[in-house]
């Protein structure tokens, strides 16, 4: 990322398909790459992309997400994971044994999970699970949205930007898939790791993000987390 | 197509009333990404046409039994706002105002991978706020650029135009008394990657040639319409990398740092 990445437009030719292979967001029609989406242009190894700007979540198997009970059914509750269409979750999927009819003293509407798509059909069926190791009930905390195409950007490469953060900022932080993020611990701290994850998810698609994002905790925490035990100590 | 009541509508120069010539569009001002609340929107202003448009979703169809398990629904809605015309218009839905609203779903629907989607629905809500002839295509062009901002995937970009034929002559982007007092009115929408014609309607008499002719008209003129439609879009996501290409802004202080500062102010 050290230089500017070019901007298409949804319909724009990107090159021709007997030197780029077109994958996310563009696709090859007839001799051409054509994009299917408005965004950056990335071409990598004679691969092609369009990284979106803006869109909507879209699940996948597997996805750790944090989703708000919607409704809670006598056999199942719905959840709203930011996606399209809303998931439900079953109460066999639930990590308690869960009477018919008794869902509502489990989850509530308004009630934050930690979940993880369980499947998703060619349909587009999705369904949750709260069945696997740390996924829960969230309890206590902020929850704070960014737009789901900036995910990537706030977790950075193996989750190189959110350690980044955990460095300077004492408290606990899930990012979802979804673009919802799970925030707890003391207000100071909280306020800063919102600010910081703010800056990245503005700031998503510009070069030198690292440096930028340490610069601000450096000049919000000068010495990060490890400074406040010292001074502690002494 | 009324009565025309004696105005001059081409001068002996071929200048039209509001001095274009023939083969000439309305100036056209476009701003991509205008409200916060939808997840794409546009403003169009184009010669004294003033369209609003706002994309929501995609998201699930309810009630469910308008599903479509395959792909999603684009779901079109065009309104003129009661102060948009010289007479009051009757706000709510007419004859007019579904009809445009059908043809418009269905040229998007065209064009919008609605595959990937199956079960949802797309909304497109146009709102005219001051009408000047040609708005349902001033409605569709706005509404291409807030489907793009939304980041909905298209095969490419719809732009459209029309062209008519007043006192003989065929005319591109009739304005309000050419499409009143005119003999024809020919609007047409393309999907300018593929040049595949999305809507076509037709008002008045053509011949056969004549309406090759104004078809030839339109499909040029939908350049102009897409090279404004292109600069909206730019502007609007190179705006946004701009604004952030400034300098880091220094770390605000909170209320509670504030306080901090004051008690050991106090304190010392």
């Amino acid at each position: 990322m050290s230089q500017k990445r070019e901007l298409v437009i949804a319909g724009d030719a990107i090159g021709p398909a007997s030197e780029w292979k077109a994958t996310t967001g563009c696709k090859q029609v007839g001799d051409v790459v054509v994009a299917l989406q408005s965004g950056l242009l990335a071409k990598y190894n004679g691969k092609v992309s369009v990284i979106p700007l803006n869109g909507s979540y879209e699940p996948r198997a597997g996805d750790t997400v944090v989703g708000i009970v919607s409704e809670a059914n006598p056999g199942n509750w719905i959840i709203d994971i930011r996606a399209p269409w809303d998931a439900p979750m079953h109460v066999s999927e639930a990590p308690w044994r869960v009477d018919f009819g008794e869902t509502m003293a489990y989850l509530r509407p308004g009630d934050a999970i930690l979940c993880k798509i369980l499947f998703v059909d060619g349909q587009k069926k999705v369904q949750v699970t709260l069945k696997d190791r740390n996924l829960t009930k969230l309890e206590g905390g902020e929850l704070m949205e960014v737009p789901p195409v900036k995910v990537a950007r706030i977790i950075g490469k193996n989750g190189s930007m959110l350690n980044l953060i955990k460095e300077y900022v004492e408290c606990w932080l899930f990012v979802g898939q979804n673009g919802r993020i799970w925030i707890n611990g003391e207000p100071d701290e909280v306020l800063l790791a919102k600010r910081a994850i703010r800056l990245i998810a503005d700031e998503a698609h510009l070069p030198g993000l690292t440096d930028r994002v340490r610069a601000f905790l450096e000049a919000s925490k000068p010495g990060g987390v490890d400074a406040d035990l010292f001074t502690e100590e002494e | 197509m009324g009565v025309n009541p004696g105005i001059e509508l081409i001068d002996k120069n071929g200048k039209r009333t509001d001095g274009r010539k023939v083969d000439e569009v309305r100036p056209i001002h476009i701003e991509a990404g205008v409200l916060h609340r939808a997840d794409g929107s546009a403003y169009l202003e184009w010669g004294n046409n003033k369209v609003m448009a706002a994309v929501y979703g995609p998201r699930e169809f309810n009630p469910r039994r308008f599903q479509k398990a395959d792909k999603c629904v684009v779901r079109c809605k065009y309104n003129m706002a009661a102060f948009s015309t010289s007479d009051r218009k009757r706000p709510g839905p007419d004859r007019r105002s579904q009809e445009i609203s059908k043809v418009i779903a269905d040229a998007f629907e065209n064009v919008v991978l609605t595959e990937k989607w199956p079960r949802g629905v797309i909304d497109i809500n146009m709102e005219i706020l001051q009408a000047d002839a040609g708005t349902r295509i001033a409605a569709l062009t706005a509404a291409a650029v807030a489907l793009a901002d939304a980041g909905i995937p298209m095969k490419g970009m719809v732009a459209g135009c029309a062209t008519g034929k007043v006192d003989g002559k065929l005319c591109v982007d009739l304005n309000g008394p050419e499409d009143n007092y005119g003999e024809s009115d020919l609007p047409v929408a393309v999907n300018m990657t593929t040049g595949e014609i999305v809507l076509l309607q037709m008002d008045g008499h053509l011949t056969g040639r004549e309406f090759e002719k104004a078809l030839d008209m339109t499909v040029k003129a939908c350049d102009q319409v897409y090279q404004a439609q292109r600069d909206a879009l730019e502007r609007r996501f190179t705006a946004k990398l701009d604004e952030l290409e400034k300098d880091t802004p220094a770390p605000r202080r909170g209320k509670q740092q504030e306080a901090k500062e004051v008690v050991e102010a106090e304190v010392a």
